[in-house]
């Protein structure tokens, strides 16, 4: 199951650059959450925060608290176990290509040393399950290589893989943003039936994707969360100028 | 662009206007697209005709560039293998593996160029156990001086590192020969191979691994410890063939896209699990094309070893033993060698040499093949 996350007063920069400004949120367990905004708003450096992949950046730096369940992950905790704890889906699908499938999918359970072959079989089904994508390659799991897959099913494979390590959390950084509509449309399906199970975080630029997907939304704006509240609200009622400005169409 | 005092013939032309003079001939072009608006820079291009002379001419030159490789290789074989002919016929292919005994101490005789043995497995074993020797010490170290500077040198450093890495494969054969005479000689009899000696000739290894005939005194390090010999000529090619191997080996991992470090991190990898599950597996082809990279210039090097090797036509299979190589016995005997025989034979050794580097490539490669069958190198 999810666990809700906490985030008080988050800076980030990149160099010199202040991505993040004074960011104050609650993610709640078991819902999906879209963050919304325009290029280099610092909704990718936010996800990027949740799971300490920002401070891998050389010049990257970060101040601030995140609890994610009870835990204040710059604190009680070392980067390495956060990140098996929460999964994270990228913009473009990066599996590993000298692995098979199934190879690719336990890489997570691999590096952990998770060895029980017939665990493994069964965790490798459920999560391609989960992932939609067993049908399509249960009959090559280990013949082929990830990289042979479509863009896709190469992204539903990356989503399998973050879930094989049954985390607590799904950070998903413009997860279709490089796939077609119909590959976007079946990872939309994907994080509806997910979220049930897990604390979903999606950044988007497609609004009618975050319309779709999720429960509660956030906007970025210059490194700063402008608003952040039901998606309903959002798009139908926004609070802020700024918000109903964006979310019409007329910048960004 | 409005000082014209430099005298530019199309700034010229242009204030000008078209004069009918300077209008070059363009027969084939229809009257009306001719008009007296028609730019200098137009007239030019179309003076230029198809052009298709002169690219016939470059394509004709480059072809001939590489064909001349081939025809480099071709003559390179024939003169081998005519000159080699007299040594061929009289030996023929016993040549490489046979040996007399020598009626006075009973031991092998493998190269007596004044009673005219000429028998060159001697060579053949040196230089296959120099490069083993040195692909057994330059490969990990190589590997982990390009996973360093990619994957976790600091900012400082990295420049620096790569400067004398490169600087290694810069410095001349010969010196590296000088330097081991002086430095790494002494320092493999006096210090080094005072450890490794009482390690492989432990009792303990010899009663339990002794049947693999590694350890004792017939074993790798049996025998009595001079320095010279052909561990000291494996270490010293280690040494000029580590950066070849480090510098590739960087360039492949440099070339692994982040996103794959990036999945897995993200998977909860510490950096060594990364590096071998993100890095060295997808740069593992790369890898062992740069090694027979090293390989090819350890089989062929010359002068370093032939300054320590300790040039015994022998066969041991002690490390500490001296031994002889296929270049070597070339550079020291060639000039000296007086019967026709000899030379032969030398050419013979050298034709062996070729050969022996063709082979090695073609295992290589068949490695290469093997490694990567099935799984395809893509890396998006």
């Amino acid at each position: 199951m999810g666990v809700g996350i906490e985030v008080k007063a988050l800076n980030a920069w990149y160099g010199s650059n202040h991505t993040l400004q004074d960011i104050e949120l609650n993610i709640p367990a078991n819902h999906a959450t879209a963050l919304i905004g325009p290029s280099g708003c610092g909704k990718s450096t936010f996800v990027r925060c949740l799971n300490r992949m920002h401070e891998t950046n050389p010049i990257a730096r970060v101040t601030g608290t995140v609890r994610i369940g009870d835990l204040d992950i710059y604190h009680d905790i070392s980067p390495v176990e956060i990140r098996r704890r929460v999964g994270m889906v990228f913009q473009r699908p990066n599996p590993f290509p000298t692995m098979s499938i199934y190879d690719n999918v336990c890489g997570g359970m691999e590096l952990n040393g998770f060895r029980n072959r017939r665990e493994l079989d069964e965790i490798v089904e459920r999560s391609l399950r989960n992932a939609a994508l067993w049908d399509e390659v249960k009959d090559d799991l280990k013949k082929k290589s990830g990289a042979s897959l479509s863009g896709g099913q190469q992204q539903r494979m990356c989503i399998a893989r973050a879930l094989a390590v049954d985390p607590e959390v799904l950070l998903m950084d413009e997860p279709a943003s490089a796939l077609d509509p119909v590959s976007t449309s079946k990872i939309e399906d994907l994080i509806f039936q997910l979220k049930s199970q897990y604390t979903i975080v999606i950044v988007t630029h497609n609004m009618q994707q975050a319309a779709r997907v999720a429960e509660k939304t956030g906007f970025f704006l210059n490194g700063r969360m402008v608003e952040f509240d039901s998606t309903h609200k959002i798009f139908t009622n926004p609070s802020d100028k700024r918000t109903e400005d964006y979310i019409t169409g007329r910048f960004g | 662009m409005t000082d014209l005092r430099v005298p530019n013939p199309v700034a010229t032309t242009l204030q000008n206007g078209p004069s009918e003079s300077t209008a070059p001939a363009i027969g084939q072009m229809p009257e009306t697209s001719t008009p007296r608006g028609i730019s200098a820079v137009r007239k030019y291009l179309l003076s230029r005709g198809n052009s298709s002379g002169s690219d016939r001419l470059f394509a004709g030159a480059m072809l001939l560039c590489a064909l001349a490789i081939f025809a480099l290789v071709a003559l390179i074989a024939v003169e081998l293998v005519t000159q080699s002919q007299l040594s061929w016929h009289a030996f023929g292919l016993p040549f490489f593996y046979r040996y007399n005994v020598d009626p006075v101490t009973h031991l092998p005789l493998f190269w007596d160029p004044v009673n005219g043995v000429f028998y060159a497995l001697p060579f053949i074993y040196g230089t296959l156990m120099t490069s083993l020797v040195a692909l057994c010490i330059a490969v990990p170290l190589a590997i982990g001086l390009a996973v360093f500077l990619t994957e976790m040198c600091p900012r400082w450093m990295r420049a620096p590192l790569s400067f004398f890495t490169e600087l290694l494969a810069a410095i001349p054969s010969v010196v590296y020969g000088l330097w081991a005479i002086f430095v790494l000689v002494p320092l493999l009899r006096e210090h080094i191979n005072p450890i490794l000696i009482p390690i492989f000739n432990a009792p303990i290894l010899t009663r339990t691994l002794g049947w693999t005939g590694l350890f004792g005194d017939n074993g790798l390090f049996g025998g009595v410890n001079l320095g010279l010999g052909i561990l000291c000529g494996g270490v010293i090619l280690a040494i000029m063939i580590l950066p070849i191997i480090a510098s590739l080996t960087r360039e492949v991992m440099n070339s692994v896209p982040n996103s794959q470090r990036e999945a897995a991190l993200a998977l909860g990898a510490t950096r060594w699990e990364m590096i071998r599950m993100a890095v060295l597996r997808n740069a593992r082809i790369g890898i062992v094309g740069s090694v027979i990279l090293g390989l090819g210039r350890a089989l062929g090097e010359t002068m370093a070893v032939a300054m320590v090797i300790g040039n015994s036509p022998e066969i041991h299979l002690s490390l500490l033993s001296m031994g002889h190589s296929m270049a070597s016995v070339i550079a020291n005997e060639f000039s000296e060698a007086t019967s026709d025989m000899h030379r032969s034979a030398l050419i013979e050794v050298g034709l062996a040499l070729f050969l022996v580097t063709i082979v090695v490539n073609a295992v290589a490669r068949i490695l290469v093949w093997a490694v990567t069958r099935g799984t395809p190198a893509r890396v998006q």
